[in-house]
């Protein structure tokens, strides 16, 4: 039986505020909670909430039958929390029903797979608990942001304990392979991979209301009779969208969220099932090993890294950033690891991009140029290493800072399980003199 | 295709970007096969290059009759152009214009440049075109600029051609919005009398549609481009003499460049750090004032002045800089920035002028917006990425702005006039 499997990724950035470099050692707040609000609660009003209740409505409709699944980014979460809180109400409703998965990821939305293992690693861990702690389920699957995908992060995944990922189907690697498949890591062979069918998702989240499209307008009926023709082994078929699609990109006069209502009723007709990525992961085996020695993404027609690493300005953004990791994580003001996180997020860099230079930069910025991006970044990020810097001095290298504090936390409890031991003595000296009075009245 | 230009300035004896623009627009226009050009120009020094036209200057141009004989004519002439054309012209004179102050040549003496009875030479230059109109067979004129306007309307009501003109610079630019009512006149009667009109920019365009009330159709942006750097130029090394960064404003020091505004974020930039210096390169009526004012704020120190730069100069200064400024409160074009970037230095430089609308590879602010230009110029001299990438991608973007491509869009405005 052929499966849908859909997931909806849902990501906001903490957009920064214009930070000018006189504000550099002044000013340590970045961002614009403005413009945040705004944003986020413009898009909760259009997409989040009328989706939510969509497919609550669904879920209940056909009775456990349809199934989805979210990866929502820690800032994200985090915002939706201050702006939003009915949103996550919303998604707490659809986790009792049991019908809906959420993956894990890294928190911040951030490059760190690239650049900071350990980093990586801490995120992951931090957005898988956030989840547990949010929607009392401990997520099985992981996403990397943006689909990113190696055969280095592969294994540094499967080493984390996750042995079920999800990534694009780039077509410079499938080749003549199908998506419609699950398969292995070559790095990995433990490592199972569900593979984003781009051709399917693309018609949903790009095509959908392009009126110069030839299959214009794409109904429920024509959409699942294009899955249904597929090749009877070709079994799992992932549609990986963002959430905004429904509503947001996809404006909600364009029929986007009819078109997602009708879509179990012709997918059961036809006898397609949905699954959960747990689910399509766990009921079938791998057919085959997928080789990636350089990253993938599902971005841009290139599907690589080039709309967050493609330039020199985006290229020393990141150096500069992920050179003062190791000295954030010795560090314990808790104002300054969370910027840290917030200043990782890779919106930052999709904004200095200068690929779309002649097409119009990138739709999501909030700048006018890449230059002014970058400028404003590189503004904040002065300051931050400042602050950074100033915790510890800058004489002492990181391997030193590390054995010093390691020392420092150690004696600490030592001293603390002395003072322990020292209200033991002088508890039970306490006891004891306390009987022994008693003993003298009684002997008096 | 024969095409009849008239313009005021022409390398290498410029004195702004008129000559340089127009000199780059026919060069391009020569890769054309088929297209003659006739240059006029009041006053030619005999060193301009005529390799890919005609030069013809307006002081040459006889128009009284006087019996000269062919070795004089020979002797005073033979550097500018063959002496044989003096006698074409001399046969063309149309009207007794005996009572006009000429030398003995029968000619106008023309300065070339911006005097104080500039009005008394645009038509001075007008009565010369008749005479030219006469002597030479062409299919189009092309006038530059509001000088030549009355000069190109003259040679289309005497031969009945197309007449285009190329607007370089309006007066609402050259004046901050407060027009010389006369030179506006001159403006208009040219616009509404010829019939295709080249702006520089959208920006223009919308100058010329707005508040000289030209219809849509009749108004084409053609961007101007630039020559490539001869390898001269290229060779200049960086003249440094300061381990700090240098920023540099290169033009004249008048309100349209918008000076103040450059020693404005200098200020900014100079109480926040101790890397970095300023130049401003040229002269003009706004000069003193700007001295003042940077004693006055107390950047002396790290604020220099240069005075008027000339050829090379020019690009010695550059290729010291490490960001150039162009601040200008209303620039039609503007073609330094891109001269900047064929050296190699980053630039910043304003929406409100005309090539922002082309450029990718630079930071643009407004011009009013002093904290994003000091912003903009701290970034540059503190990042290297970002130095580094404006430098090698601006480059980049910079050599693929030719004239030739200018040219082939003034042609087709040419073969629609046809």
């Amino acid at each position: 039986m052929k499966t849908i499997c859909i997931y909806f990724q849902l990501h906001q950035p903490f957009r920064l505020k214009r930070y000018r470099f006189f504000n550099i050692g002044r000013d340590h707040y970045y961002f614009d909670d403005y413009a945040n609000e705004d944003i986020l609660q413009q898009i909760a009003s259009r997409s989040f909430i009328p989706a939510n209740r969509m497919l609550l409505d669904l879920v209940n409709q056909y009775k456990g039958k349809f199934k989805v699944a979210f990866s929502v980014s820690g800032v994200a979460l985090e915002q939706l929390e201050i702006y939003a809180p009915e949103v996550i109400d919303g998604f707490r409703e659809l986790t009792k029903t049991g019908n809906v998965e959420f993956l894990t990821e890294t928190y911040a939305h951030s490059l760190a797979s690239l650049f900071d293992p350990e980093e990586f690693r801490n995120q992951v861990k931090h957005h898988s608990e956030r989840i547990e702690m949010l929607f009392e389920q401990k997520p099985t699957v992981i996403r990397n942001t943006e689909l990113i995908y190696s055969d280095e992060i592969a294994e540094m995944v499967y080493e984390m304990g996750y042995s079920k990922m999800i990534t694009e189907g780039a077509k410079h690697i499938l080749g003549w392979k199908s998506p419609n498949y699950v398969y292995q890591s070559a790095a990995q062979p433990q490592l199972k991979l569900l593979l984003k069918n781009s051709r399917f998702s693309d018609d949903i989240a790009y095509r959908f209301s392009n009126y110069s499209w030839n299959e214009y307008p794409l109904t429920a009926e024509k959409f699942i009779s294009w899955i249904a023709g597929a090749a009877p082994e070709e079994e799992v078929v992932n549609l990986f969208l963002n959430y905004e699609t429904l509503g947001n990109l996809q404006p909600s006069h364009t029929g986007i969220f009819e078109f997602f209502k009708a879509l179990p009723r012709f997918a059961f007709e036809k006898g397609i099932g949905f699954a959960t990525p747990s689910e399509a992961l766990d009921s079938h085996e791998p057919i085959g090993t997928i080789t990636v020695p350089n990253p993938i993404s599902w971005t841009d027609e290139e599907r690589d890294l080039s709309a967050w690493l493609g330039n020199k300005l985006q290229q020393s953004a990141l150096k500069t950033l992920y050179e003062v990791g190791e000295r954030v994580r010795l560090c314990t003001d808790r104002r300054l690891k969370q910027d840290w996180l917030y200043l990782q997020t890779s919106d930052h860099f999709h904004y200095m991009s200068t690929k779309h230079f002649g097409s119009g930069q990138s739709p999501f910025s909030p700048y006018l140029s890449p230059y002014d991006a970058f400028n404003n970044y590189m503004n904040v990020l002065s300051d931050f290493v400042g602050r950074v810097k100033a915790q510890y001095p800058d004489t002492v290298d990181n391997e030193e800072l590390n054995a010093l504090l390691t020392t420092i936390h150690n004696q600490e409890m030592e001293i603390k399980r002395l003072q322990l031991e020292l209200k033991k003595v002088i508890g039970s000296n306490e006891e004891m003199l306390v009987e022994k009075n008693k003993k003298m009245q009684k002997n008096r | 295709m024969k095409a009849l230009m008239f313009g005021w300035e022409f390398p290498p004896h410029i004195l702004g970007g008129l000559g340089t623009a127009s000199y780059g627009l026919t060069k391009g226009m020569a890769k054309q096969e088929d297209l003659e050009t006739i240059f006029v120009i009041p006053r030619p020094w005999g060193d301009e290059d005529q390799s890919f036209m005609k030069i013809i200057g307006a002081n040459n141009t006889p128009i009284v009759w006087r019996d000269v004989p062919w070795e004089m004519a020979k002797s005073r002439l033979e550097k500018f152009m063959d002496p044989q054309e003096y006698y074409r012209m001399r046969d063309n004179i149309y009207a007794n214009f005996t009572y006009m102050h000429t030398n003995d040549l029968g000619c106008i003496e023309f300065s070339g440049r911006y005097p104080n009875n500039i009005l008394e030479e645009t038509n001075n230059y007008s009565i010369v075109a008749g005479v030219i109109a006469r002597t030479y067979d062409f299919d189009v004129i092309h006038s530059h600029d509001w000088l030549t306007y009355p000069a190109g309307l003259h040679a289309k009501s005497v031969t009945g051609k197309p007449m285009v003109i190329h607007v370089h610079a309006t007066e609402f630019d050259r004046s901050r919005g407060k027009p010389n009512p006369i030179v506006y006149g001159i403006e208009k009667d040219g616009m509404d009398n010829c019939d295709h009109i080249i702006c520089v920019s959208d920006l223009t365009r919308r100058t010329v549609i707005e508040n000289y009330h030209q219809p849509h159709w009749k108004v084409t942006t053609v961007h101007n481009a630039v020559e490539p750097l001869s390898p001269e130029i290229e060779a200049i090394e960086r003249l440094s003499g300061v381990s700090e960064k240098v920023v540099t404003f290169l033009g004249r020091i008048t309100m349209q460049k918008g000076p103040e505004f450059f020693v404005d974020a200098a200020t900014q930039v100079i109480r926040k750090t101790d890397h970095i210096r300023f130049v401003m390169a040229g002269s003009g009526d706004m000069m003193d004032q700007m001295i003042r004012l940077v004693a006055e704020r107390g950047i002396a120190h790290k604020f220099h002045f240069t005075g008027f730069l000339r050829g090379k100069q020019v690009y010695e200064m550059l290729k010291s800089s490490d960001v150039y400024v162009m601040p200008s409160v209303s620039e039609p074009f503007g073609i330094s920035p891109l001269e900047a970037m064929q050296c190699g230095v980053p630039s910043i430089i304003s929406y409100q002028s005309g090539c922002s609308e082309i450029l990718h590879n630079v930071i643009k602010t407004d011009y009013w917006d002093v904290d994003a230009m000091a912003d903009a110029i701290y970034s540059i001299c503190t990042y290297p990425a970002m130095a580094e990438h404006l430098k090698v991608e601006g480059k980049i973007e910079v050599d693929n702005i030719k004239w030739e491509d200018a040219g082939l869009k003034v042609r087709r405005i040419y073969d629609n006039l046809m």
